[in-house]
């Protein structure tokens, strides 16, 4: 087998370009929803709790056309966007960042919001009452202790963008060069007759990226929190 | 000690009322399990909001319900011992002792109380390692170091051996005596009480 070419290695890249961003984009947003979702009692909650989690039980189809609605040109967000900064997201590789954002929120937010739930919240009020503003206390207490659920968070929100494939070819189409993924270009790849191994390379490479992504966050995991600590 | 505290609260599924008035120097507070008390001394720091009534501890008032006072815990400068100790798991002895440490606490660093308190070889120890009696010590050192203005100390001799218990009476003694700080303690252990307190209230 020969080794990938340099339009697989455009794919691959521009497919880490797009999980990564949306994944580091998703971040601080999925902890605030997770904290909110499990620290607070507030109206709504049980509606803002099933709107996170829409993603993950809507068909992804149904998704794209919900980002095309919103985010498309002349969807509201999209408008908006568009006049105030400039930023297009339909058939554009940031519009594949967000529906790779969108897609992995919900296991994010699952992730973090049990680790969160997990620290104790009587070591909150110790912090407090040794002088901790609510900010400092969480800074200190809350955000170390739920860390690893924040790693465990990015990673299947990584793996998750990684394997995106129904919301990005509804919302920005599948454009070589621009949106077109991993799994976009091996569902290309199968419709042409001959290339099979193109095929075979590219999701050898699909797995190879999961299981280091898996094997990164572990690592990642352990060393910050010694050799019982885990994410999986 | 000016300790002036008449409230209300709800404690667990029940509203209770606590009036404790008294100069002593350490005030202990007893009462069956389920009495109420460290929900009073929650209500104290700061962490647990009392329905009506008014807390004044060496003259400054906390809450007062009338007068629409609540400070949040991290103004009322508790010293509190807490009977479960909530060290920060995640920090060293160390750290846990420097976290809310102040210039003006009775040891001027870390490293000082650690010689008071007999626990400089566990510095760099994680509190999951500690025996109950070294991280009674650790919590203890921690509060005393916020530079408190009064102590909050709950059952601090539960889940010692004798021995140990013994230490750390010792210990709660030396404070007492060298650090004059107004101090509320519960405690269910008469003998305990008697020892250190210069007046007892009884919850019910």
């Amino acid at each position: 087998m020969s080794w990938p070419t340099a339009q697989e290695w455009g794919i691959v890249a521009l497919s880490l370009k797009v999980s990564l961003i949306g994944v580091l984009l998703t971040l601080p947003v999925a902890y605030g929803l997770a904290w909110l979702l499990a620290r607070r009692r507030f109206p709504g909650r049980v509606l803002l709790d099933a709107a996170v989690h829409l993603p993950l039980v809507l068909p992804p189809v149904v998704t794209g056309w919900a980002l095309l609605l919103v985010f498309g040109r002349t969807g509201p967000a999209g408008l908006w966007l568009e006049r105030a900064t400039g930023l297009v997201f339909v058939f554009r590789w940031t519009g594949a960042a967000l529906a790779a954002a969108v897609m992995a929120l919900p296991l994010m937010v699952r992730a973090m919001r049990l680790s969160i739930e997990a620290v104790d919240r009587r070591l909150v009020g110790a912090a407090r009452t040794l002088g901790a503003t609510p900010w400092r206390a969480f800074l200190t207490v809350t955000l170390p202790l739920s860390l690893p659920g924040v790693m465990a968070g990015a990673m299947l929100g990584f793996a998750r963008s990684l394997g995106e494939f129904g919301a990005t070819i509804t919302f920005v189409s599948n454009i070589p060069g621009e949106t077109q993924t991993l799994p976009l270009a091996i569902y290309t790849a199968l419709q042409v007759p001959g290339a099979e191994r193109s095929v075979t390379r590219l999701a050898l490479i699909s797995v190879l990226l999961s299981v280091a992504a898996l094997i990164a966050s572990e690592w990642l995991v352990r060393r910050s929190h010694g050799r019982r600590a885990h994410v999986l | 000690m000016s300790c002036d505290i008449a409230i209300r609260y709800a404690a667990g599924e029940r509203e209770r009322e606590a009036a404790i008035a008294s100069e002593a120097k350490l005030v202990a507070v007893t009462g069956p399990s389920g009495a109420g008390k460290t929900t009073l001394l929650n209500c104290i720091a700061g962490l647990h909001r009392p329905l009506s009534g008014h807390i004044r501890i060496g003259g400054q008032t906390l809450f007062d319900r009338e007068q629409r006072i609540d400070l949040p815990p991290e103004r009322r400068r508790a010293g509190y011992v807490f009977q479960d100790l909530r060290l920060f798991p995640h920090k060293t002895v160390a750290a846990n002792l420097a976290y809310g440490a102040r210039p003006e606490a009775p040891w001027k660093s870390p490293t000082e109380a650690l010689d008071f308190l007999g626990i400089a070889h566990l510095a760099r120890r994680y509190p999951a390692t500690l025996s109950g009696g070294e991280a009674k010590r650790v919590a203890i050192g921690r509060a005393l170091l916020s530079a408190p203005r009064f102590l909050l100390l709950d059952e601090p001799l539960t889940s010692l051996d004798p021995a140990r218990a013994e230490e750390i009476l010792r210990l709660l003694e030396r404070i007492r005596d060298e650090l004059g700080l107004p101090t509320l303690l519960v405690s269910h252990a008469a003998a305990e009480v008697e020892r250190l307190a210069g007046a007892t209230f009884v919850l019910d």
